[in-house]
């Protein structure tokens, strides 16, 4: 039986990757395209006289493939149905890393769901607070409780929108600029990073757009998201590009965390690279981009050690 | 007596001159005799050559019993031919012991298994055996066992009088009355009939079955009337639908794209892509998609192909017509796109099986081939390649051009998902060798890449250029993992198929597999 | 466990496996049909008739039409098939228990 490691609750996600539960061809071996995480569907994607059988199919592959570093989440039913408790005893049994609450639209809500999964892992002997938790928001409703959502509990590590369904509350289409859905976005990325916790855009469905897809990209990029939301393979190397720091960026951290750590050793706090004024509020950031750096093949170097 | 494949090669099999295959140019620089063919006079001017049946040419053509009956597979899964000319010998005229030497023989040909099964036909020499045939050779039923051939060997033991056809059955989409013919211009039209060309130069009799009889003379010809004894007309030679399939689509399977372009990238990065370089792929998913990633790379670069050969298919047509390969030489059409371009678009030729791939003429294109990419059932750790054989050890595949691209190409690239439902296709030892491993360079696979030890120049390459590999053990080991180790398949003792290297000698056997019993 | 109806999981497309369990004769009694029989029949019979020994089934009929599932497939199936003939499926299943 395959023992996943304990998840990191802030890694690199910047494709989450849908995949249906109930395809054995599927699920066998979805890491092979290099997404950072890939997301089970035991919701939309399985008919619902087949929810019994998916989880089946969920148990068995996920305690006895080993899909390495590849981080594995679980997208739930709704709690407006009858399948999300057991849904969420079939992860926490099989050692998901974590779990996608659909349709999420209040701080009750993700703690509904954080009640049972404490309760399974009780059940199931798995290490408290091991399964992590994060929220789709697809309602106004779910937007406008972002904060509270997002700050609900330690388990939660992102939030991500749903654009099908919000648009539709919202009365709107796909718009080419994102025009449709900008404050929606906006909002959720402020509470996110209010929250201290990821924030991933939604889907991108038409997948014969190549070029709306990339406008869609730069524009999360420039906005801030930490990812995105795929339905297909092939969306992934775009995103990552898309998503990889500039040669310039790599290099500005690498002497920011560079010259941390010599002035750290010395116990200066405020120093200068390149005669711009730095000081800790500046490390993290230049972490975050080495170790995306890292994760791109852009970055080889020992600092991130 | 074992091969340079491993292979145990009955003794039996071994005689008149017939050894065991010994590396892919062992026989290069050999001498070999040509056979002259044979051929009736007609002296007397002449109206037509048209016949009103199949039956009455067989008989002008001297048919008897004991006899070797040719076709060729242009019109695939589509033909009709094959079938209406066995049925007329051996059902009108009663004919037995016959046998039968075709480029290919697939789902279409299924009534033909019965012949083998009543032992009307003893024999059948073939580049691809699929279908009902497959299962009733694959059991014993054949008298003699089948020999395959690549489509290279073929024409090689055609001229060395090692297969000697009595009569060749030509399906010609058009002919005219004394048997012109060509590939294009009818209501089955099938484009190129380049496997069909040596057949009708060395075969004793050459009858021509068609379907849309032209004005004379039907010019060019692909088939010439100076070879065909007779013309038959007949309602249909096949279905229009199953000859050439509507345009090949490019895959869009994310696992076929993800190996196409590790492929195109494996390609870019050895110093034979340049300007001017040559190219073949198969049509199978992964092969075909590779043609659009290669395309980037030829932009990126500023590059064009000099040429691509093979089996032809749309999406080629169309690099052709964007002017970013500059000829195309043409064995066989799949697709109705193909089949339009062909003798219409410029650049675009006809060609032989022989000048294709036969490896003792003075140098077949395969020869001059700077990439070829190819599909494959199986691949074990020594590079060995099996197209013929499934899982369950029956006959159900074609080496076709597989053996002779590989051997003469200078990167040959087979890629292939490392599983296929629960078949490991990378593995310890595949069922039946039927491409060398000391002909394919590189595997390119869904979990990774290797490449052939015997290439360490690609080694750096690759390198080179930061793309990972992985030893073959590793991916072998990995699919082990996937699916569990497989058992080994039962065989009994008797050969049922003989596989000829592309050089006459012989390759390996197919023996008769055990029906399977559960313990 | 007692098989209480015939029930059906899996599908027949490729890489999967569909069972069918059905009440049994104090015996199991299985029919298998694969795609890969010949070089893993013996490994997916085996499978099968663990799975069915781990969850307790003594007397079944047993129809697995196999095209080419992994082990980990054709034992998702076998156990839905057994709880789906139970009406026991849906909730409550002992996960790590003899479901394993």
């Amino acid at each position: 039986m395959i023992r996943r490691p304990t998840p990191e609750r802030f890694r690199l996600r910047r494709t989450m990757m849908f995949m249906n539960a109930q395809k054995p061809g599927l699920i066998k071996d979805a890491y092979i395209y290099g997404c950072d995480s890939i997301i089970l569907d035991l919701e939309d994607a399985v008919a619902e006289n087949q929810k019994d059988a998916a989880r089946f199919s969920l148990y068995h592959a996920l305690t006895s493939i080993d899909y390495g570093n590849t981080e594995v989440i679980v997208r739930i039913n709704g709690l407006d149905t009858p399948h999300w408790q057991e849904d969420i005893r079939v992860c926490v049994a099989c050692g998901a890393d974590g779990i996608r609450i659909a349709k999420c639209e209040s701080a009750q809500d993700v703690k509904t769901v954080e009640q049972a999964v404490k309760k399974a892992e009780q059940e199931f002997g798995v290490e408290l607070g091991r399964t992590l938790l994060m929220a789709a928001l697809e309602s106004p409703k779910g937007i406008l409780n972002a904060y509270e959502i997002c700050s609900a509990s330690k388990r939660m590590f992102g939030v991500a929108i749903s654009g099908g369904d919000f648009r539709k509350c919202m009365q709107t289409t796909f718009q080419p600029d994102g025009i449709d859905m900008i404050a929606a976005r906006g909002y959720m990325l402020i509470a996110a990073r209010a929250a201290g916790i990821q924030c991933f855009d939604t889907v991108f469905t038409n997948l014969d757009d190549e070029d709306g897809f990339l406008a869609e990209l730069n524009q999360n990029k420039a906005m801030g998201f930490d990812g995105k939301s795929l339905i297909n393979p092939k969306q992934i190397e775009p995103v990552h590009k898309i998503f990889a720091p500039t040669a310039k960026e790599v290099a500005q951290a690498e002497k920011i965390i560079k010259a941390y750590k010599e002035q750290s050793v010395a116990g200066v706090g405020v120093f200068t690279v390149d005669g711009k004024m730095i000081d800790l509020a500046f490390i993290p950031g230049a972490k975050r981009t080495l170790k995306l750096a890292e994760a791109c093949g852009l970055y080889k170097g020992d600092l991130l050690l | 007596m074992i091969n340079s494949v491993g292979r145990e090669i009955p003794d039996f099999l071994l005689k008149n001159g017939r050894g065991v295959y010994q590396g892919k140019h062992h026989m290069d620089g050999m001498y070999i005799q040509k056979q002259a063919p044979r051929t009736r006079r007609y002296e007397k001017p002449q109206q037509t050559k048209v016949i009103d049946s199949i039956v009455l040419a067989l008989e002008n053509c001297g048919a008897k019993d004991g006899m070797t009956f040719s076709f060729h597979h242009h019109l695939r899964n589509g033909d009709y031919v094959a079938n209406m000319v066995m049925k007329a010998a051996i059902e009108e005229l009663g004919l037995k012991d016959l046998v039968i030497a075709a480029t290919s023989l697939g789902d279409a040909h299924d009534p033909i298994a019965q012949y083998i099964e009543d032992g009307k036909i003893v024999g059948i020499q073939t580049s691809g055996i699929r279908g009902k045939i497959g299962e009733v050779v694959s059991s014993g039923k054949l008298k003699t066992p089948a020999i395959i051939r690549s489509h290279g060997g073929r024409p090689r033991a055609i001229e060395e009088g090692e297969l000697h056809i009595d009569i060749t059955f030509i399906a010609a989409p058009t002919s005219d009355c004394m048997g012109n013919c060509r590939g294009v211009g009818g209501k089955s039209d099938c484009g190129s009939m380049g496997y069909a060309m040596s057949d009708a130069k060395y075969a004793d009799h050459v009858v021509v079955i068609t379907d849309c009889l032209v004005d004379f003379p039907n010019y060019p010809a692909s088939i010439e009337a100076i070879d065909v004894d007779n013309v038959v007309v007949v309602e249909s030679i096949g279905n229009p639908k199953k000859i050439a399939s509507a345009a090949a689509r490019i895959s869009q399977n994310p696992r076929d794209l993800m190996m196409a372009e590790n492929v195109a990238k494996i390609i870019a990065s050895t110093p034979y892509f340049k300007d001017g370089f040559s190219f073949q792929t198969g049509v199978g998913g992964p092969s075909l998609a590779a043609n659009l990633f290669l395309e980037k790379y030829m932009d990126e670069k500023k590059i064009t192909m000099g040429w691509a050969i093979g089996g032809i298919c749309g999406p080629i047509v169309e690099l052709l017509k964007k002017n970013k390969i500059k000829k195309i030489i043409d064995v066989q059409d799949f697709d109705l796109e193909a089949v339009n371009s062909i003798h219409r678009t410029p650049n675009h030729f006809e060609m032989s099986a022989s000048q294709y791939a036969n490896p003792a003429n003075k140098g077949a294109f395969v020869n001059s081939l700077d990439f070829v990419v190819l599909a494959a059932l199986e691949i074990d750790t020594d590079f060995n390649v099996n197209v013929l054989t499934g899982s369950d050890g029956i006959l159900r595949g074609a080496p076709g051009g597989h053996p002779d691209t590989a051997a003469g190409s200078k990167v040959c690239i087979i890629v292939t998902p490392l599983t296929r439902g629960r078949m490991a296709t990378v593995c310890e030892k595949v069922v039946t060798v039927t491409t060398p491993g000391d002909c394919v360079d590189v595997l390119v696979t869904d979990y990774g890449i290797a490449v052939n030890p015997l290439r360490q120049d690609l080694i750096e390459c690759l390198d080179k250029a930061s793309i990972p590999h992985l030893p073959i053990e590793q991916l072998k080991e990995k699919a082990y993992s996937l699916v569990g180790c497989p058992d080994d398949l039962q065989w009994e003792d008797k050969v049922v198929a003989v596989l000829q290297a592309r050089d006459g000698s012989i390759l390996d056997v197919v023996r008769k597999i055990k029906p399977y019993i559960i313990k | 466990m007692e098989i209480n109806h015939i029930a059906v999981a899996g599908t027949l497309e490729s890489s999967d496996a569909m069972v069918t369990i059905e009440p049994g004769y104090g015996n199991i009694e299985l029919e298998l049909s694969s795609s890969v029989m010949n070089q893993y029949g013996r490994q997916i019979k085996e499978t099968i008739l663990q799975t069915l020994s781990r969850l307790n089934v003594h007397s079944a009929k047993v129809t697995v039409v196999d095209k080419g599932a992994l082990d980990c497939t054709l034992k998702a199936r076998v156990e839905c098939a057994v709880y789906r003939s139970c009406d026991m499926s849906n909730e409550n299943l002992p996960w790590g228990g003899i479901i394993q």
